[in-house]
């Protein structure tokens, strides 16, 4: 099914449940889904950085997004899908829990982060969408996959 | 845009950067014809391309430059402002081909002042040309000028033999696409895997049919992957070209006198990265002469020479290109980068206080920091080293700094060759794999309990013994932090933790890196084959990791660390190399702490092959004419200071100079004097000397060692001498009595001396015992040998000659035995201290003769005694 173009106006998201909390990244960004399988863990990495694997012969790196925003670490036997996305021409591979809809939503009802939002966060996310399930956090790769100030401060 | 407009653009772009270098070598060389027979032909040809092409505004710029560099073959002086005003109308030259390439038509605003002063300048250097030549010059421009259609026949004219040569040249390279060689190279990378994968199957199946046609499959990949690479590759030195008149133009601006170095313009490069690290590269350059350098009164005030140096210097390491900028200019300071970086509030006080001068230097990449004094023109704010990185970073390189206050600085960076093709061999340790570059590898080793070497503890610190060399060893598991759980785990399968990583395993394997000059071993669980890989770039997040080089793709789809040799030495000698960095590229070998400095003298006798002796034992180097040397009885004499000498080659079939001078290694002692024939004396060095003795010896060499990065043949002075004189040790009859079989020891650490003091000291008589270390020497006395006599070095590794001396004090066994005490080089300090740890009396071991007397002296005193 040929999906009806965007308007100006609106975004369409591809929508991930990481640690039960949505998130939304623009489907511009994203390339594919995948099953991340035989992960090269790299030693004297940051904590953030899963590790690295061949995806069709190009080296993805994989990144704990929990890690990354500060979630709870993952319960031992929980399936792990992954999300690539391209970054400075660079192959990378996000970890979530389940891939959700996508999802067409209007520019205009995004509203910035809550004061409260932790720091890690906002650093990450462009803003939310409050829909009837919950919010939808929309990450922005950019930010996400910015190290530069955290590198080993964490 | 016109083809014929856009191939003038781009050969011409590349003459003028041509014209550019030649013009400041010119200037330096004012006398070379050549030079100035090019340069001038080059403005020639771009003239006459402009008349061809009608483009008239350039053309007469052209021509005026031409005219004065006409002056100049015709004679006239090379003044500093004539040069200055060539490469002004070269640059404006440059300017009106950019808007030329933009806009594809010339510029409107004329040329007259720079054409006026370019003639004005032709005039002025006239030395002796009428008046007649003068005009008809300025008529032919103005006929230029004025209608360039009857001027392009008079220009066309001299062109087509240029022309013609240039064609003949440009046939055999066509130009192509960069992303046409982009796709080529990512196709051959996919090619080299699928090949790797299909390998990896084959290998399953001993006998299958599809190894023959794979073997040549992989072979035609591999010659592929050679040629396509190359055509990647471009010369560094293409992004240097506008360095020698950047830096010359400095030189001007700034008043200061400046050298640039180049070396290895010669190493390639991607030519992508190429581009982009040209602008980085200039940028430190302005840095160094503007603010590095000191002015030429301070230099003189500091005792250096005038004129600075700058040097750029490019070379391959392990999949990396490392390019250098180094000044010999004031050096950082490390006061005003702390003041700056806390007035700009970058870094804490108290953190200030905590850091080496290493990481204070390594601040100056911060952004935000400035810490020139006054903004220049030259190079703006002084630092935007914070911009110079990020952009190395980009090409996923790193850029590195050090420095010494006075002496200078120098910036390193490091680029990864992408796409690089290598050999590694594939190791694991904790269940993790590794590649290691195959370049690096010199030996491997499996720890077995073999007698070629030894893990050793010195305070806790593992140390290998090699034959006779001391390397410093890492765990790979420990520097890596891997974890050892219950699965890889050989030591305690229990054990959550195990502290010390091989305790009690036997079967380890040890590969012996090397990384320029330093050397050392990592201990791995296993090794596996060596393999061609294809080295990926590191993830940036993942870049700064300094142990790694890369990732790669095995043939089994999986993804492997290569490790960077040089992050492992890094961790090695981290302070040592800070230190050591300073005058010369040489670094010590860190893993020698107790080791003397050895004077080596590097020659050439019978073959290429580098040859060393010990500059000490040599009395003379001389050159004898040819003609003096007179044979006689089989042998070949010379008139030597009053005496006859004998001369001796190394090799029997070496090549005596049949006329002129031949060079001769002068050896006397008392009144003997014997030469050596070399071919070539090459150098002095001076450096630790570890020398490896073989099996299958030949006689006259002691071993080989390594100096200066060469393998040396170090030679066995010692048989050379008895050679010419049987009798050469033993001089007269009653100082071979002198021994009369007494029990001599000799201990030293140094296979060299040993044997050049053992057939010494065996020729005088006595019954000589030899031991490699102090505690060799004690496990003898342990087994009750006895001695009269025992002569020990002082400089020894583990437990040095006054340790050695102080234990055999009150020893029961040893006490009594007279001590002497071996220096290579001697001080009152020394002495005193000697006599203090329990020495008799101490002797330089280069002084052979003095050796014997002193022997013999303190027997005499010690039997008097008893």
């Amino acid at each position: 099914m040929e999906p009806a173009p965007e308007t100006e106006d609106e975004i369409e998201y591809v929508t991930v449940y990481i640690s039960d909390q949505l998130f939304g990244l623009p489907i511009t960004q994203v390339h594919n889904v995948f099953k991340p399988e035989a992960i090269t863990r790299v030693p004297l990495s940051i904590p953030e950085v899963r590790g690295v694997l061949n995806l069709h012969g190009r080296i993805v790196t994989i990144i704990d997004i929990r890690q990354r925003l500060g979630l709870p670490k993952q319960k031992n036997g929980q399936d792990t899908m992954a999300v690539k996305v391209e970054y400075k021409g660079e192959s990378y591979g996000l970890l979530i829990d389940r891939v959700g809809e996508v999802l067409r939503l209007c520019r205009h009802n995004m509203e910035s982060n809550p004061a409260n939002l932790a720091e890690r966060w906002c650093s990450a996310s462009s803003g939310v969408y409050q829909l009837e399930g919950g919010l939808l956090v929309v990450l922005e790769v950019d930010q996400l996959l910015d190290f530069s100030g955290q590198a080993h401060a964490a | 845009m016109d083809d014929l407009l856009s191939e003038f653009l781009t050969e011409t772009g590349e003459n003028l950067d041509i014209i550019d270098v030649e013009l400041v070598r010119f200037e330096r060389e004012p006398n070379n014809a050549e030079l100035l027979t090019n340069i001038f032909r080059l403005v020639h040809t771009i003239k006459g391309t402009c008349g061809f092409l009608n483009l008239p505004k350039l053309e007469t710029l052209a021509h005026a430059a031409e005219t004065l560099m006409g002056k100049f073959r015709d004679g006239a002086e090379v003044t500093s402002e004539a040069v200055t005003l060539v490469l002004e109308s070269i640059d404006r030259i440059k300017e009106i081909m950019a808007i030329l390439e933009a806009t594809e038509i010339e510029p409107e605003e004329s040329d007259e002042a720079l054409i006026t002063r370019l003639k004005t300048m032709a005039g002025a250097t006239t030395v002796a040309i009428e008046d007649a030549d003068q005009t008809a010059s300025v008529d032919a421009d103005q006929a230029a000028s004025a209608s360039p259609a009857s001027a392009s026949p008079a220009s066309v004219d001299p062109q087509p033999k240029p022309a013609k040569l240039e064609r003949r040249i440009s046939s055999q390279s066509i130009r192509v696409h960069v992303d046409t060689l982009e796709n080529l190279m990512t196709m051959i990378s996919e090619l080299v895997l699928a090949r790797n994968q299909l390998l990896e199957m084959v290998r399953q199946n001993d006998d299958s049919e599809f190894k023959t046609p794979l073997h040549n499959l992989s072979n035609i990949t591999a010659e592929l992957q050679e040629e396509v690479m190359k055509t990647r590759m471009q010369p560094v030195g293409n992004a240097w070209q506008k360095m020698p008149r950047v830096v010359r133009d400095l030189s001007h601006e700034l008043g200061k006198k400046i050298n640039l170095e180049m070396i290895g313009a010669e190493v390639e490069l991607d030519r992508q990265v190429l581009e982009l690290i040209k602008d980085p590269l200039t940028h430190m350059i302005r840095n160094s002469a503007d603010h590095g350098l000191e002015s030429t009164a301070e230099r003189l005030a500091a005792g250096k020479p005038e004129t600075g140096r700058i040097m750029l210097s490019a070379r391959h390491e392990g999949g990396h290109i490392i390019i250098e900028i180094s000044d010999d200019g004031k050096g950082l300071d490390t006061e005003k980068i702390k003041q700056k970086t806390l007035a700009n509030k970058l870094v804490s006080q108290a953190d200030l206080d905590k850091m080496s001068p290493q990481q204070i230097y390594k601040l100056i990449f911060t952004p935000g920091l400035s810490t020139a004094d006054s903004v220049t023109n030259i190079s703006g704010r002084g630092v935007g080293m914070d911009v110079v990185r990020t952009n190395i970073e980009q090409l996923g390189g790193s850029i590195d700094v050090r420095s010494r206050a006075g002496k200078g600085t120098t910036f390193i960076i490091k680029i990864p060759l992408t796409l690089v093709i290598i050999s590694a061999l594939i190791v694991e340790s904790a269940g993790h794999y590794f590649a290691i570059p195959q370049l690096n590898v010199i030996e491997l080793i499996r720890t077995r309990s073999k007698a070629d070497y030894k893990i050793e503890k010195i305070n806790q610190t593992p140390i290998l013994r090699l034959r006779d060399r001391l390397l410093p060893l890492i765990y790979l598991d420990e520097t890596l932090k891997l974890e050892r759980t219950g699965n890889n785990n050989f030591a305690d399968p229990d054990s959550a933790v195990s502290k010390s990583r091989f305790p009690d395993k036997e079967d380890i394997f040890i590969i012996v890196l090397q990384v320029g000059s330093t050397s050392f071993g990592v201990a791995v669980d296993r090794v596996y084959d060596t393999e061609e890989i294809v080295v990926k770039p590191m993830s940036s997040v993942l870049r700064d990791i300094e142990l790694f080089s890369g990732n790669t793709i095995l043939g089994d789809g999986s993804v492997i660390m290569i490790i960077d040799p040089n992050g492992i030495a890094q961790t090695i000698t981290d302070e040592a190399v800070s230190s050591a960095y300073e005058e010369t590229q040489k670094t010590e070998q860190p893993s020698h702490p107790a080791r003397e400095q050895t004077a080596m003298l590097l020659f050439r006798a019978g073959g290429p092959e580098l040859k060393a002796v010990p500059l000490s034992l040599i009395t003379r180097l001389e050159e004898i004419d040819v003609n003096t040397i007179e044979p006689s009885g089989g042998r070949k004499l010379v008139q030597y200071r009053g005496r006859l000498m004998p001369l001796l080659s190394l090799h029997d079939d070496q090549q005596w100079r049949s006329e002129g001078n031949q060079p001769v290694l002068v050896f006397t002692e008392r009144d003997r004097a014997m030469g050596l024939v070399v071919d070539e004396i090459v150098d002095i060095v001076e450096g630790v000397l570890n020398i490896e003795v073989r099996d299958d010896q030949a006689q006259g060499c002691l071993g080989s060692a390594v100096i200066d990065t060469q393998i040396t043949e170090v030679i066995d002075v010692g048989y050379f001498l008895t050679k010419a004189f049987s009798d050469w040790f033993t001089g007269n009859a009653s100082s071979a009595a002198t021994g009369r079989g007494r029990r001599l020891l000799l201990v030293d650490d140094s296979a060299f001396f040993r044997n050049m003091l053992a057939p010494l000291l065996n020729a005088a008589g006595y019954d000589v015992t030899l031991a490699k270390s102090a505690r060799e020497a004690l496990a003898m006395k342990e087994d009750g040998v006895l001695f009269d006599v025992i002569i020990s070095d002082i400089e020894m590794p583990e437990i040095d000659g006054f340790s050695f001396a102080e234990s055999l004090k009150n020893d029961a066994a040893w006490g009594d035995v007279p001590l002497l005490a071996l220096f290579s080089k001697g001080s009152q300090a020394n002495i005193e201290r000697s006599k203090q740890a329990g020495f008799i009396d101490c002797v330089a071991k280069f002084d052979r003769e003095s050796l014997i007397e002193v022997l013999q002296e303190t027997l005499h005193d010690a039997e008097e005694v008893a």
